[in-house]
């Protein structure tokens, strides 16, 4: 088993939020600034790569019909360590997050790993997927978070970047930017995407052609 | 030999040969544009070279935005059918002329970019993309969109708020005492000697344009009669003067060349009719109740999103189809 490829296809082939268009509820409210982004991002990765980890390892002793409700108390239990953890050591970070950290339990793409992967696969594969679907959100929720705080604040990361004149438009920090900015990014991944197919059908061609030019 | 034809209503339905009528879109967009251009003159004579200056810059981005996307995308460009130019004049002339030139610009680029083009183009667009400009303006910069150059000097800078702002802030008495008295208000309204954003304060030569349209067929006079109409009505209902809410704010705009947008509205003119009237009762509701001065904007932005709901419950009957 290749683990980088695993670990590589949640970056970009099937990042959660571009390619995948799953929890999009955080990546819309709690990316008006890159720390709180950011901190969301890492909160999910570890969640989704532990419960991983733990449903792989228990997956022989879970009954086909109850396994919904047995991964969403493992990701709760997860998630209330995580978020007794923020609360002792980033007080910062537990109160910017607020209710969402608490929502993180019922994000589509932590329970969709379990489902698709986890289950069906041993620990160190499933470790290294819910590594790299985590790293592919944690990503995306930073760049979504970039382009809103850097366009509509002028800072990054609460650091001037941009001359003080530059007056930036609000809208991006509000809710409706949030969906253009997101909206426009899955665009460019489309974009991109078909790009690289393009690219591999051609090469695919090519190697054909060279095959039948060797046979004849 | 007798030719065949059939009367359904309005529509005669007859056999080949046809005569071919020359409307094309490009004629109609610069139709509108040029009944447009009368209150835009008149801005510019009141506002002064701030108003030329920013419609300038509204129709340049827009234009020179479709440029870029429709040749980016490789299809055909079409920026000399009228439509981009008429969407930046549009936008132009919904904001006050007061704005820094980078404001217009992002403006007309959400209008055209996602608005328009996201959708698809023209055609397939579901909100007003002028009007997605404001909003999108509104909510970006709040407080330099609500500052209004005043009418009466022209001395750079000076700002106040609108009839509708002061109605909403300081009560009718206050608005009254402003005019002087109510003849003067009116008066000032219908001529356009009053503050507000660059297209909205010419209520004559809006009319004037809307006449025109209507008279070339290229819009329905139920739409801006049944909206301006609405807001008449609901606002005497709700005891306030109905002549000021009729000819202030950008509703004559809006009803004349904003609700009567050939691609965002129903088909059949009862949903228009339908259209009209839900947008004139939103436009009173946001007025009186909502926390702006004015709504004509989200009026008819909403009322576009319900439009494809209108054209089905409203469709028209199949022809000898029993009810």
């Amino acid at each position: 088993m290749n683990y980088w490829a695993i670990f590589k296809k949640g970056l970009f082939e099937q990042n959660p939020i571009f390619r995948l268009a799953l929890s999009l509820c955080p990546a819309l409210a709690v990316t008006s600034n890159v720390f709180s982004a950011l901190g969301m991002g890492m909160a999910v990765m570890f969640v989704i790569t532990t419960n991983n980890v733990v449903v792989s390892i228990v997956r022989r002793w879970v009954n086909q019909k109850v396994r919904v409700p047995v991964f969403i108390t493992i990701i709760a239990t997860i998630v209330t360590l995580t978020q007794l953890v923020l609360e002792a050591f980033v007080p910062v970070l537990y109160k910017e997050l607020g209710i969402y950290l608490a929502l993180i339990v019922v994000f589509a793409i932590i329970l969709a790993r379990a489902e698709v992967f986890a289950m069906k696969n041993g620990v160190v594969p499933s470790f290294f997927d819910g590594l790299g679907m985590g790293a592919g959100f944690a990503l995306a929720m930073l760049a979504v978070g970039t382009v809103r705080e850097v366009f509509g604040t002028g800072a990054f990361l609460g650091m001037q970047v941009l001359p003080v004149s530059y007056d930036g438009p609000l809208i991006l920090i509000l809710a409706p930017g949030a969906f253009m900015v997101i909206g426009l990014m899955i665009g460019m991944f489309n974009v991109i995407g078909e790009y690289q197919n393009k690219q591999a059908e051609e090469k695919r061609k090519l190697a054909q052609l060279t095959m039948q030019r060797g046979e004849a | 030999m007798t030719e065949a034809k059939f009367e359904v209503g309005k529509l005669s339905v007859s056999a080949s040969p046809h005569i071919r009528c020359d409307e094309s879109i490009a004629k109609i967009m610069w139709m509108v544009n040029l009944a447009l251009t009368p209150a835009a003159l008149f801005s510019i004579y009141r506002f002064g070279l701030p108003a030329l200056t920013i419609m300038a810059i509204c129709i340049i981005a827009a234009v020179v935005t479709e440029y870029a996307i429709q040749k980016w995308q490789g299809k055909p460009v079409t920026i000399n059918d009228g439509s981009a130019c008429l969407t930046g004049l549009l936008l132009a002339m919904n904001i006050p002329s007061t704005l820094p030139w980078y404001m217009p610009v992002f403006g007309s680029v959400i209008a055209i970019a996602v608005a328009k083009h996201t959708m698809g183009g023209l055609g397939f667009n579901i909100f007003n993309p002028a009007l997605v400009g404001r909003a999108v303006l509104l909510a970006s910069w709040p407080v330099a969109m609500t500052k209004w150059p005043t009418m009466q000097s022209h001395v750079d800078g000076l700002t106040s708020a609108t009839p509708l702002g002061i109605l909403k802030l300081q009560g009718y008495a206050k608005l009254v005492e402003v005019f002087g008295d109510k003849m003067t208000m009116y008066k000032s309204l219908f001529i356009g000697s009053r503050s507000g954003s660059m297209g909205e304060t010419a209520a004559l030569l809006l009319i004037l344009g809307g006449i025109f349209l209507i008279y070339r067929g290229y819009i329905k006079w139920q739409v801006p009669v049944v909206m301006i109409g609405t807001v008449g009505v609901l606002t005497a209902l709700f005891g306030q003067d109905p002549l000021l809410h009729m000819m202030s704010g950008g509703l004559i705009l809006g009803a004349f060349f904003m609700a009567t947008d050939m691609v965002t509205i129903p088909i059949t003119v009862k949903g228009q009719v339908v259209f009209a009237a839900g947008a004139g009762a939103l436009t009173v509701l946001i007025r009186l109740l909502g926390g702006y001065p004015e709504g004509v904007c989200y009026a008819i932005l909403l009322m576009n999103a319900v439009t494809p709901l209108i054209d089905r419950g409203i469709k028209p009957r199949k022809f000898g189809a029993r009810r």
